[in-house]
This record gives C-alpha cells, structure tokens and sequence, in this order.
C-alpha cells in the first residue's frame, strides 16, 4: 500500500470511528455524572474493610490484585525481553570508557554536575521509599516508587560512571532481584491458599486504626515487591539501553 | 458540569498531543513528549486522580524520555 | 458541553494513529503509539468523574464524602507503568532493526524484507 492510499484508508476509517463514537456518546452519561455502581460501593466499604485509607491502593493490592499480579508479569516479561533482544551479537564487544577517551574528546562531567547530582541520590531514594511503603494511607505505591528508586540509580550515572553504574547494578543481581519482586507477589498469594483462604486474601492483621503506616494487611507488603521489581526491571531496561550506547561493531572503526 | 481548569487543560493536551504527532524530528519529539507527559499529569489531578498523576509524572517525565534518549544516541552513533 | 473531554480523547486517538500511519521513523513512530496510549487514560479517568466529587482518599475526610470512582484509577494507574516496560520493549527491537538493516524508516525496512 502506497503511503497515500492508506492516508485515505485512515481518513475512511477515521470517519466511520468518528460517527460511531459520536452516535454512541449521545446515549452515554455525560462527563461528571459517574453512572456508578462499582466505585462508589468500593468507597464505600473499602476503609473499613480493609483499613487503607487509598482506595486506589486498596483495589490494586487487593480487590484486583490478581489483575495487578497479571501486569506486574506483563513488566517482567517486558524487562527480560529487552535483555534478550539486547544481548551482544557476535561481531560486537565493549568499548570502555578508555576507548571512547581516545575516540574522541568526551567532555568529562563536570563537578558542578557531579555535586548537584549526588545531592539529589539520597533524597530521590528517600521520596521512592516513602512512595513504595505508603501506598496503604497516600496517592502512591509500588508502582510510583519503584520508579523514583530506578531514578536514583541513573542519577549515580549521571554522577559519575557508567561502570559505577554497573557494578551497583549488575545484570545477573538486578534480574534476580527482579524475580524475587515478582515470586514474592506470587508467594503472597500462595500463603493465603496454604491458610485456607482464596489466592491473593488479605491473611494477615488489618491493624487498629484505618490510615496507620502498619495497618491494612498485605496490601503494604505486596505494595513493597510491587516497588522491588518495577525498580529492578527498570534499573534492568536502562543498563541494557546504556550498554547498547557503548557497543561498536568490530570493523567500524 | 466543568471547571474553567478542566477546559483548558483539556485544550492543552489536545494540543500538546497533536505537536507531539506532528514534530518529526525524534530529538524535539522526545521533548515535546515529556511536556506532553506533565500536561497529562496535571490533567489527571484535576480529575481528581492524584495516584495516576504521580504515575504519569514518573513516567512521563523521566522514564519514557530517558529510554527514548538512549535509543536515539545508540542509532545516531551506529550512523556515524 | 459535557462531551468535550470525551471529544478530546477521540482527538488524541485519531491524532496518534495518524502519526502511526504516516511516520517515516521507528522511534517516531513509537511515540505516536505512546500518544495514543494515553487517550486510554483520559477515557478511563473521564468516565470515573464526578462533578464535585473528592479523590478516593480517607485519611482525613470523613468516609462518606461523594468521591470519584477508583477502580478506574487503578486501571490507569498500572498500565502507565506497564506501558512504559512495553515501550522499551518496541525500543529494543528498533535498536536492533537498525542494527540489522541500517535504516529506522518502516518504508525502507519493508523494501529490504522483500
């Protein structure tokens, strides 16, 4: 198909979508006026039910917590896929930073850099721990968390080195710790089964008071693997990225 | 019924999504993408959804820039 | 009036899928799969809205306040995430066509397949 045949393929399409989703929103409640029922019974129950005081949290740990656990998959998968279609091919091999020096003039960081960027390392971490162990009482979670923890990483980057980078995350460590996140959700669900309840069932003690950094059961615990793998399976994609950043062909040069 | 807020964000990320589309060299895009990101985050706190907001910030903002960013030097250094 | 924002969601799709069809570069082409993910959000966090309503947060609101639905919350929340992992995924597989055949441009590739 020529690129001009199938503009007009889109702009057949396109119209056709447009009418039917025109003619359909007619028929639908208009923006602001939530038809219900779910959300709402869901905030209704869920604070006494399962003492977290974010809902949002509470249906992703819990109530769909299975869906979560199919996600989380989706995002293990994906990580270990970019390793595998990463991996050096034959004719490639590392250039070291020595050999880029040579190459060309790599300007070197400078400190000005280097100083801003490691004030940040130790805040960054802190701002990800918090977003990953509060995901039971605030708008945060894992999957926030994870991310900010995988930026401090790159910070370190920034920072300084490549091969510092590596040698805090090597591949062999950072899949592992990946799968360790994603087995631990797993496992979660697993000892509920062992104790008798259905897969992924809060089993352990809610807590006293709704809103409490300690109450809500496993929705915290399983809020923390969640961090664990999206930040080891971030950390995983962008040393890959990195690494391709720094291979050459043999013969190129 | 909506905000003023509403309206205009809502305008502004029409916008932002179809500069992001239309800008063709990959660099800007990656950019105008990561504008587009915050744009979406502060459209998704006026929907009242401040978890999806901290999520889009993330991404939005640092991961999917930086990934883009990664695989543009890689392609440009092959081409050299 | 109170269409608009399902007006803009239809927007951004169509938008994306122009970009889809008509780019001439892989990375580009990527990002224009990235805007129209994101309608998705606006769509599900659109459809959850409640005029006045709070954010489905209780910490220090009483239980009973009118909030906004959080089921869809937590269907945008996960997959923006998600969709960044899958992205890098589609990224890789750049890299590695560029690799193979040199070019980021879909037309060329399709030649150089034959």
């Amino acid at each position: 198909m020529t690129p001009s045949q199938r503009r007009w393929v889109f702009l057949v399409a396109g119209g056709g979508f447009l009418a039917f989703y025109l003619w359909g929103l007619v028929g639908l409640p208009g923006f602001g006026h939530y038809p219900g029922p779910y959300g709402d019974i869901i905030n209704a129950i869920a604070v006494s039910q399962t003492h977290a005081t974010a809902v949002v949290s509470a249906v992703n740990f819990e109530y769909r917590a299975f869906d979560t656990l199919g996600e989380e998959f989706i995002l293990f998968t994906a990580a270990t896929g970019v390793a595998t279609v990463l991996r050096h091919l034959r004719e490639e091999r590392d250039t070291s930073a020595m050999d880029e020096a040579m190459n060309r003039d790599v300007p070197a960081t400078s400190d000005a850099i280097r100083m801003v960027t490691l004030a940040f390392i130790g805040p960054t971490i802190v701002v990800g721990w918090y977003l990953t162990s509060h995901a039971q009482t605030s708008p945060s979670g894992g999957f926030q968390g994870g991310i900010v923890l995988a930026t401090a990483f790159v910070l370190v980057y920034l920072a300084g080195q490549f091969i510092v980078f590596k040698r805090l995350s090597p591949v062999a460590l950072t899949d592992a710790i990946e799968a360790i996140g994603a087995g631990s959700f797993a496992a979660v669900g697993i000892a509920a089964l062992a104790l008798g309840a259905a897969y992924l069932s809060n089993i352990l003690p809610l807590g006293s008071t709704p809103g409490a950094v300690n109450s809500a059961g496993t929705i915290p615990l399983i809020s923390f693997f969640v961090g664990i793998e999206v930040s080891a399976a971030f950390i995983l994609i962008i040393g890959e990225l990195l690494e391709q950043t720094l291979i050459v062909r043999e013969g190129n040069r | 019924m909506m905000t003023a807020l509403q309206v205009t964000i809502l305008v502004l990320v029409a916008a932002g999504a179809t500069a992001v589309v239309l800008i063709r060299d990959p660099v800007r895009q990656v950019v105008s993408l990561s504008i587009y990101g915050l744009l979406l985050a502060v459209l998704f706190m006026a929907f009242q959804a401040p978890d999806v907001t901290l999520s889009e910030l993330t991404v939005g903002a640092v991961a999917l820039p930086l990934l883009l960013l990664l695989t543009l030097a890689k392609v440009r250094k092959q081409e050299e | 009036m109170s269409i608009f924002p399902f007006i803009v969601v239809a927007w951004v799709l169509a938008v994306g899928l122009y970009g889809i069809i008509t780019s001439r570069h892989l990375v580009h082409q990527i990002v224009c799969l990235i805007v129209v993910q994101s309608s998705t959000y606006i769509l599900l966090l659109g459809v959850g809205y409640r005029t006045g309503a709070v954010a489905p947060y209780f910490y220090d609101i009483p239980p009973n306040t009118p909030a906004v639905d959080p089921v869809v919350q937590a269907l945008a929340l996960t997959d923006v995430v998600v969709e960044a992992a899958v992205t890098a995924l589609l990224l890789a597989f750049a890299v590695q066509a560029h690799k193979r055949f040199g070019t980021l441009d879909p037309e060329e590739l399709r030649q150089l397949q034959g």
